[in-house]
């Protein structure tokens, strides 16, 4: 394949302003922590500090609850659905008319390619407001019952692979369905979460329905036992989910949890091989691999291995690694030290473990955090890259030769979050779907997302839905007949 | 009398793990001393004693533990014996279900249906043995017994109506914003424990049981601990149903042994938690804490003291509890 010099095509950082620090968005306003603890936050592919950030203690989730609850019950409770419609509208719109803002920022905070922010989290964020926009004042009409009520208070956390995604998947149904909310971004990612806290001062919402708390892992454990709560959302790790669910036991909150994930993407030897490819590069390199429904196992049909490999390296060797604002980038940077230690290692147990290592020949920036698109073959069941989410752009390889045997490994995960299918007959795509213990299958196509469409996991993957009418279920009491 | 002999079995109770077998042994003995009078002539004829087993992939094993306790009537007197389950009672359960568990969801929705619609006019046939246990276990008059069978009967048909109707009602057709077909439909959970409420002893073991095998789930129903015959004689009228064997396992014997076994099971995929209420010695929380470990669904009871009122119409509530939403993508084009 002929590789082409493309000139440099960066983005212009100017179109945001960050500060060079922020405080904790509380009750409509941006306040100082009571402690004064601050972290830092850092351009993953520079290294260069972007901003102080405040770090939340007891005290600062105290007084986000309590602004939480008194705008549940005194102005956000009470409001009529259609009028908590409107502002949902006016964050959607304002969401794209600020869109580039948005898309830089978590290209600089998170180092994703600025093609990726802007062209699907950016544009998907406001997508998903605008959707649950709709259903503030069509509540009734949801499947849960006549006059279904809000928790209350819900907190939520979310994880830096897709900050304001997230954030999104995570506030606008909750905000639909009358709940006002208490968000902990990530550590590494708090950045977008602070200008969405200033958009939302834009939009007029009034003071304490959403409440930006940053801090680590420590903030988010305070805020999700918080005995103020009623109601946890969490994405994230499988440890840390399960560590949640033992901490909600025998209370009556409820937790939504979305985890970690293992996914089989499955090529059988009659797949349209281009668009096989190309699913399978989106598939696990889409934001360097570090998604939770990432397609990490590739189980080709035996019989197809060995040319689908030759093809898939041939086309990651047309990947550009490199400056996350260019605007031909295709693979950025890795989102943290930490993340780039725990890729390394699983990558060097791969090695370790008997599995042939195949790495994209791409020049590695001097300075940031970077891991070339890797591809493992001679991969058993038993690795530790079979089994463990390496959350990186790591790719490792098995075979198969029957449907059955397919179906056996794709589901033999404690995970079930997602799956892919390749393959041109339509009368083996839905008997795949129905074997796959998964709560999305992409079949002829991977990691795709829309407002409309439930996301979750099976099995240790968690549990409760995001998007679509399901997505509401979890932000709800069901109301009786 | 009859409230002395009540106590003398409730003296036993809290002692709640370990020590199980010697609990019985007391037990079994106090009431058995105290329900036969010394000064009363023979009966002309001896009962035929009844020793239950339990209810395993389709086969009434005995407890490999070798244990049975005695059951008692509301007033105290002897009923019958029960098999104590024990924990390997319960791996064996959970093996028999996971196996039977994809022939179940893999049958047509009709035709588990038609399986489940069947189980419902066995029901009816036994209903004078069910309003004797229910009778005497819950110390029902006759008349009242006879409305709970008939209500555990019509739930049982409500909810064998609904295996083909619930993905209608619960998936969706999904308008993304591109050339996308997308579907979401639920899917059976697998295999999910039951512990039956403790005091309904049919209406609310019917009420627990039906809605999760609707969609395809196969169970480990821990029956009622004091009062386990309705149980027992539902398992004898699955036995002879169309029910494949596997799809439902009962098991008798203490709640508070079974239990935690279940919960921290890596292979049971979600728990109905509705029976640790009026169990001696568990609470729900604890277990919930336990089914983290694999991130089991869990189904919490209604309340924390008292039993819900399982005459009220369920919703879809016990169903969508055990199922997973699946969303299927595919291209359009031509």
């Amino acid at each position: 394949m002929p590789s082409f010099e493309y000139a440099p095509a960066p983005e212009s950082r100017a179109v945001v302003d960050i500060a060079s620090s922020y405080g904790l968005f509380i009750d409509g306003e941006f306040t100082e922590p009571v402690d004064g603890s601050t972290f830092k936050t850092v351009n993953p592919a520079t290294e260069e500090v972007l901003a102080e950030v405040s770090e939340a203690g007891q005290a600062d989730i105290d007084r986000a609850v309590a602004a939480a609850r008194r705008a549940h019950t005194e102005v956000w409770g009470p409001m009529p659905g259609r009028e908590r419609a409107k502002y949902l509208f006016r964050i959607a719109r304002l969401l794209a008319e600020r869109s580039r803002e948005f898309a830089v920022l978590e290209t600089l905070d998170n180092g994703k390619p600025i093609r990726e922010s802007r062209d699907v989290d950016v544009p998907t964020a406001a997508a998903h407001f605008f959707y649950y926009a709709g259903w503030a004042d069509k509540l009734d009409h949801a499947g849960y019952g006549p006059n279904p009520r809000p928790h209350g208070v819900a907190a939520q956390v979310i994880p830096w692979n897709f900050p304001l995604l997230m954030l999104a998947w995570k506030i606008a149904p909750a905000l639909a369905a009358g709940n006002t909310v208490v968000l902990k971004p990530a550590e590494t990612t708090p950045l977008s979460a602070l200008l969405f806290a200033d958009l939302l001062l834009q939009a007029d919402l009034p003071p304490g329905v959403v409440n930006i708390v940053t801090g680590a892992r420590e903030t988010g454990s305070m805020l999700v036992t918080h005995r103020g709560v009623d109601k946890i959302a969490f994405t994230g790790s499988t440890a840390v989910g399960k560590r949640i669910a033992r901490e909600l036991a025998g209370t009556r909150k409820h937790a939504t949890l979305e985890l970690g994930g293992k996914a089989a993407n499955i090529v059988f030897d009659d797949a349209p091989v281009d668009q096989a490819i190309e699913g399978i590069v989106n598939g696990i390199y889409f934001n360097q691999g570090q998604v939770c429904c990432a397609g990490s196992r590739l189980l080709v049909q035996e019989s197809v291995a060995e040319e689908v490999v030759e093809r898939l390296k041939s086309r990651l060797g047309t990947l550009r690694l490199g400056d996350p604002m260019d605007k031909n980038t295709d693979v950025g940077a890795i989102n943290s030290p930490q993340q780039l230690e725990r890729i390394t290692r699983l990558a060097d147990a791969g090695t370790a473990e008997g599995a042939t290592r195949w790495t994209a020949a791409c020049e590695i920036p001097a300075t940031g955090y970077w891991f070339a698109p890797t591809v493992f073959t001679d991969v058993s069941a038993a690795h530790q890259i079979a089994r463990e989410e390496i959350f990186g752009p790591v790719l490792s390889v098995m075979t198969f030769r029957t449907p059955q045997e397919a179906v056996a490994k794709a589901n033999n995960t404690p995970y079930g979050l997602s799956a892919g299918v390749w393959t041109e007959k339509g009368s083996r795509i839905l008997w795949m779907a129905d074997q796959l213990r998964a709560g999305v299958v992409w079949a002829n196509t991977f990691n795709r997302f829309d407002p409309t469409s439930p996301f979750g996991g099976y099995k240790e993957s968690g549990h409760g839905r995001e998007g679509g009418r399901h997505g509401l279920a979890p932000y709800l009491i069901e109301g009786a007949h | 009398m009859a409230a002395a002999k009540a106590s003398a079995v409730k003296r036993t109770a809290p002692q709640g793990d370990g020590a199980a077998e010697d609990d019985v042994v007391v037990e079994a003995t106090t009431a058995r001393a105290s329900s036969s009078s010394a000064q009363s002539p023979a009966p002309a004829r001896i009962d035929v004693r009844k020793t239950y087993k339990l209810f395993i992939g389709g086969a009434f094993p005995r407890s490999e533990s070798g244990r049975t306790y005695e059951v008692t009537t509301a007033t105290g007197s002897f009923a019958a014996n029960a098999a104590q389950g024990s924990r390997k009672d319960a791996r064996e359960a959970v093996v028999a279900a996971r196996a039977a568990q994809p022939g179940w969801a893999g049958a047509t929705a009709y035709n588990r249906g038609q399986v489940l619609y069947r189980v419902a006019e066995l029901l009816e046939g036994r209903r004078e043995q069910f309003v004797a246990e229910v009778s005497a276990g819950e110390g029902l008059s006759t008349d009242a017994a006879h409305a709970v069978v008939s209500d555990a009967v019509d739930r049982w048909v409500w909810y064998a109506g609904w295996t083909d109707k619930v993905a209608q009602v619960a998936g969706s057709a999904n308008p993304v914003a591109g050339p996308y077909f997308n579907i979401s439909a639920p899917e059976p959970t697998g295999v999910v424990a039951l512990l039956a409420p403790q005091q309904s002893s049919l209406l609310g073991l019917v009420s627990v049981l039906a809605p999760a095998l609707v969609t395809g789930n196969a169970v480990v129903l821990v029956s009622s601990e004091r009062r386990p015959l309705p149980a027992i004689t539902l398992a004898e009228v699955l036995a002879t149903s169309d029910v494949p064997k596997g799809v439902v396992n009962v098991l008798t014997g203490r709640t508070a042994e079974i239990a935690p076994h279940l919960a921290g099971h890596m292979d049971v995929n979600a728990i109905d938690l509705t029976g640790a209420v009026g169990a001696d010695g568990v609470t729900w929380g604890e277990l919930e804490a336990i089914a983290a470990d694999n991130v089991k669904r869990v189904l919490r009871p209604e309340l924390d003291e008292a039993e819900e009122d399982w005459t009220r119409s369920p919703g879809l509530r016990r169903v969508l509890a055990f199922t997973e939403t699946k969303t299927v993508w595919h291209p359009k084009g031509v």
